[in-house]
């Protein structure tokens, strides 16, 4: 006999009991003590089936492989950069990883990424220790120019891309500019104007505070005074 | 003659008025305050983040690290000396010992985790409002964590085992004195960790004290969750 003590998107607290019996699995945030199954992290739970998992509300970024980030140069080495990719961890850009050109042995590394550069990259690898290495070699990867960046809570990334996109290449339709968005939670806006900048910025933290509310991507779209056939009013 | 009726005229299991909240600074990772009283916790959890100086790293886990501190005017005596001082750097410490056990950072190596409590308002049982709250905060940091802490204050005043002590029972004068112990546990196991114990007591008091601690903290613990679910879900009511 299982018990199930809780309902699909319920908010839970660590230590909570999910659900009672071994007809349950228990998945990511959560574990098994004895025969019930327990939270390990404040979270939305969501049941697959028979397999029950936490998705996450808050915390810090975790990096992951094949993860498409935004870092920011803070130190250079002997043989590439030393990168902040806003999490626990620095990562680090070696120089094949960094540039398709040759570059000689103790060359001037600043000529492709200089202090406080900013990129559009890709987690190639993450050891048990943590020690990340990224890659700006591959499609759509590259470095970033002018712009700004926006900074907001990596669990709040995919409500702001949106199903296939659709969020994020609406903002950048309604306020024409570039967008590109880090899955550690920074943002990269580009417009011709700084005024485009600021509606994009301000959609975006529209998005996150109203991450829950359902049928956001209209309340946006009027907002940006999108009409149906998709050009500006 | 015996302790009857409490100085606040509270029930000798009744713990006084609390309040407690999460995501009260925007700042941190992850904050809460918890009010029991005239005793106020305040709590921000940062990280994981990295760890300096870098000879405290462990390789095989994140370290937690807390900072505990009560404010200059916050108690009714005299000024408390700003700063560090050794009272601070004990309870940090005990704080930091309760809150281990149900903290997971295995899978944040060479990294920390730093809690700071502050303490704006005080009337005794700073600690257990501290690892309350810096339990709440911890929970809203999402940090992963096998179970909440709670932690309460018992104790004897007189003759009488009692819950939450203010200061004034604290600090009641008579011939038998006062002990005061303060008790931290995991609510869902009632694994005790922390536990400290200022003055004498019998066998059977001592009994006596741990069960109505674990009675207050299992109620304590219910509050920490609502207010935990209630920052979340209040936004999701609005819909």
């Amino acid at each position: 006999m299982s018990n199930l003590f809780i309902k699909n998107r319920d908010v839970v607290v660590p230590g909570e009991e999910l659900a009672e019996g071994m007809e349950y699995l228990p998945s990511k945030g959560t574990y098994r003590l004895g025969d019930k199954i327990i939270a390990k992290k404040l979270g939305l739970v969501r049941i697959d089936g028979k397999v029950i998992k936490l998705i996450p509300l808050s915390g810090t970024y975790e990096p992951k492989k094949n993860d498409m980030i935004i870092a920011k140069v803070f130190d250079i080495l002997m043989h590439g950069w030393r990168v902040d990719i806003n999490c626990a961890y620095s990562a680090v850009l070696t120089v094949a990883e960094g540039t398709t050109e040759f570059v000689e042995k103790g060359a001037d590394l600043t000529q492709y990424f200089n202090l406080g550069d900013y990129m559009f990259a890709k987690v190639t690898g993450v050891t048990s220790q943590k020690l990340i290495d990224i890659s700006t070699k591959g499609p759509g990867l590259k470095k970033l120019f002018g712009g700004r960046i926006v900074k907001i809570n990596p669990s709040k990334v995919p409500r702001v891309i949106g199903k296939a996109g659709s969020m994020v290449s609406m903002i950048k339709k309604g306020t024409d500019t570039q967008i590109m968005v880090g899955q550690n939670g920074l943002i990269w806006v580009n417009g011709k104007k700084p005024e485009d900048e600021i509606k994009a910025i301000e959609s975006i933290n529209k998005i996150v505070d109203n991450a829950h509310v359902a049928g956001l991507t209209d309340i946006i779209k009027n907002d940006l005074g999108i009409t149906e056939e998709g050009g500006q009013k | 003659m015996s302790y009857d009726e409490r100085v606040d005229g509270r029930g000798i299991t009744e713990t006084r008025p609390i309040e407690a909240k999460a995501g009260v600074i925007p700042n941190a990772d992850g904050s809460a305050y918890f009010k029991i009283g005239n005793t106020w916790a305040y709590a921000a959890v940062y990280g994981p983040k990295n760890i300096y100086p870098k000879f405290l790293s462990d390789p095989t886990k994140g370290v937690l690290r807390v900072k505990y501190n009560m404010m200059p005017f916050s108690s009714g005596g005299d000024r408390v000396r700003p700063g560090t001082n050794r009272r601070g750097k004990e309870i940090s410490m005990v704080t930091e010992k309760s809150l281990l056990p149900v903290v997971d950072l295995k899978h944040f190596p060479n990294s920390v985790v730093d809690i700071f409590i502050e303490l704006p308002q005080t009337d005794a049982g700073t600690r257990c409002a501290g690892i309350t709250a810096a339990a709440m905060a911890l929970a809203d940091a999402g940090i992963m964590m096998k179970d909440m802490v709670a932690s309460v204050a018992v104790g004897r005043v007189d003759d009488k085992v009692v819950v939450d002590l203010n200061y004034e029972e604290e600090a009641y004068e008579n011939e038998n004195g006062v002990a005061d112990i303060p008790i931290a546990m995991i609510p869902s196991t009632g694994e005790v960790t922390l536990l400290q114990m200022d003055g004498h007591l019998t066998k059977e008091q001592l009994s006596e004290s741990l069960r109505l601690a674990h009675d207050s903290i299992i109620e304590i613990n219910k509050i920490q969750r609502k207010a935990l679910k209630d920052k979340y879900e209040v936004s999701k009511n609005e819909e």
